[in-house]
């Protein structure tokens, strides 16, 4: 379906990442808002504090970051579309009830402006450390969704399709971004609504008595029925049957958390985005993403000054991750280089799917800046060698 | 020219962010360019040393953080002080004309604006930042004077909208009667030189 009016504010703007991402927010949809302030991640709530009256939202700035994903959690399981925001340490606080979003299949949005962690870390300045986080927080298995923009434009496109893959696959959605993207202002087009494609909550038309909250046919997703509906059941934390209720076996476990595991990897193809640059005849492939995936084409840029081929890979999805793709080049080159705002965690996972066919090189960085593009390029020329 | 970097700084209070805002909205709104502008994000508060920086370039902005600006407007000495040695040996220097008082070296471009006396004239010292931003357009032309003003316009509380195109008006006058038609193509053609 097409966009709500009432929170697209269509033209061209001159935003940061932030204020980008709250407005491709409330583009998508999302009405509900529970979060508690930490830097560099408030201006997204204070633009959509001050917006929210305008449309129908609600933001509660809630006692912690603990009761904000909770919050969220149960906004969403009255319909509403609902999103947190947050920095690492507000992130780490969150786990607990984001694996409780993911159990109970709760469509929702987690927004991470990273800073330099661990802990209080550099409040004001950019990291990308949290990413293994996104994916491994929370306790268990579970699999769910992580995207990360490079740009104020991609934190209003993306926000989108945050919230329309938390509908599809009523997951939580991790959306990464970093501080440098969050505070960096440029020049962002929100489309008319009319051309901002939507997804909504996937509701059952089955009548009470015949439905059942986790049941599935054939589609990997179970229809949602809201609270206040009228339909009479039961959702929880503890490994579940069908009608939503504790089965404490080791049966109902392989049934309830496979599926939790499949509906993502199964659909890995449909969620995976990426951009490739130059791929074919390449010596050196560099990934990235984030602002590191910008800086990162300026150190390609020198590299093939020495008449290097580099291909290039953005990762906008994080997880899951494009594990087949990876795989498919560790054959056919030399090198993978991956650069980051962390001392090596995405390239663990290129590592793994690279399979000693290729060999891995972590450019890392600790945090409070970018890389230097020449170190970047360093790292091409000597993986090319 | 394809990347510009401009650092602008002044005290808390001045509107330095305001400013790079509407530098920022001039060339990648009205001006078709791609402008990416970075507050310095600290401790600071009203009253101390604030900084924004910009890059200005025809393509996507790959490295998003200045090294040397080409061009540093100034609006307190306390920025001068802590910024002067990073910028260009051949840029170009905007600085407010009795707050700042600079020690360019030989190929720098230096040029004064009374921006708060200018405000003064206009009953709100408040707007001294706009006839700054005037007197900027007119003498880098990094966008036109008309994407400039029409970016004062866009970027100001509504209601204030005349206030501050007068000011911004008055600071592209300033550079006319000052520096002139002769003083500009010289300007011009070191950019063009470059």
């Amino acid at each position: 379906m097409k966009a709500d009016p009432a929170g697209v504010l269509a033209g061209a703007h001159y935003l940061d990442g932030d204020f980008a991402c709250g407005e491709g927010a409330m583009a998508a949809g999302c009405r509900f808002v529970g979060g508690y302030p930490i830097t560099p991640s408030t201006e997204v709530v204070e633009r959509m504090s001050r917006r929210f009256p305008m449309m129908g939202g609600i933001f509660i700035q809630m006692e912690d970051e603990l009761a904000s994903m909770a919050a969220v959690v149960g906004a969403s399981w009255t319909g509403t579309k609902s999103m947190t925001v947050t920095s690492g340490p507000g992130f780490s606080l969150m786990m607990e009830n984001i694996g409780l979003g993911a159990m109970m299949e709760t469509p929702c949005v987690v927004v991470n402006v990273q800073r330099g962690g661990p802990s209080t870390g550099l409040p004001t300045m950019v990291g990308q450390a949290d990413v293994m986080q996104a994916r491994w927080g929370s306790h268990g298995d579970y699999e769910l969704i992580a995207l990360s923009p490079q740009s104020p434009q991609e934190a209003f496109d993306l926000t989108i399709t945050a919230f329309n893959l938390s509908e599809i696959y009523r997951v939580p959605v991790m959306f990464m971004l970093d501080e440098c993207v969050g505070h960096m202002t440029e020049k962002v087009v929100i489309p008319k609504a009319e051309d901002i494609e939507i997804v909504p909550r996937r509701l059952t038309k089955k009548p009470p008595g015949e439905f059942f909250p986790y049941r599935v046919n054939g589609n990997s997703v179970p229809e949602f029925a809201r609270a206040g509906d009228g339909y009479r059941f039961h959702t929880t934390g503890l490994t579940h049957d069908e009608r939503g209720y504790p089965v404490m076996s080791a049966d109902c476990q392989e049934v309830c958390v496979k599926r939790l595991l499949d509906k993502i990897n199964d659909n890995a193809d449909d969620i995976i985005m990426l951009e490739e640059e130059d791929i074919d005849g390449a010596d050196v492939v560099v990934i990235a993403f984030g602002i590191t995936a910008r800086v990162a084409r300026m150190g390609i840029e020198l590299a093939a000054k020495k008449g290097i081929k580099i291909g290039f890979i953005r990762m906008i999805t994080l997880w899951p991750f494009p594990e087949k793709r990876i795989r498919e080049l560790a054959g056919k080159i030399k090198a993978f280089v991956v650069p980051e705002i962390n001392y090596g965690q995405m390239v663990l996972e290129v590592e793994r799917c690279a399979g000693g066919k290729a060999a891995t090189v972590s450019v890392p960085h600790g945090g409070g800046g970018v890389h230097d593009p020449d170190v970047i390029r360093d790292a091409i020329v000597g993986a090319a060698k | 020219m394809s990347r510009t970097e401009i650092r602008i700084t002044g005290f808390g209070g001045q509107g330095v962010v305001l400013s790079g805002y509407i530098i920022g909205r001039a060339c990648a709104i009205n001006g078709g360019k791609h402008a990416t502008m970075i507050q310095s994000f600290g401790p600071e508060a009203r009253g101390s040393a604030c900084s924004a920086t910009l890059t200005v370039s025809d393509t996507m902005v790959l490295y998003p953080y200045i090294r040397r600006p080409d061009i540093f407007v100034v609006m307190s000495a306390d920025g001068y002080a802590t910024y002067r040695d990073e910028m260009k040996d051949d840029g170009i220097l905007v600085h407010e004309a009795n707050l700042v008082h600079p020690e360019p070296k030989k190929g720098q471009s230096v040029f004064g604006v009374p921006s708060t006396r200018i405000a003064e004239s206009l009953g709100r010292p408040i707007v001294q930042n706009i006839a700054m931003m005037g007197f900027f357009a007119a003498v880098t032309e990094l966008a036109s004077r008309e994407e400039m003003r029409n970016a004062v316009k866009d970027s100001v509380p509504p209601g204030t909208e005349e206030l501050n195109l007068k000011a911004f008006d008055a600071g592209v006058a300033y550079f006319d009667d000052e520096y002139g038609q002769a003083a500009m193509k010289k300007t011009k053609a070191a950019a063009a030189a470059k």
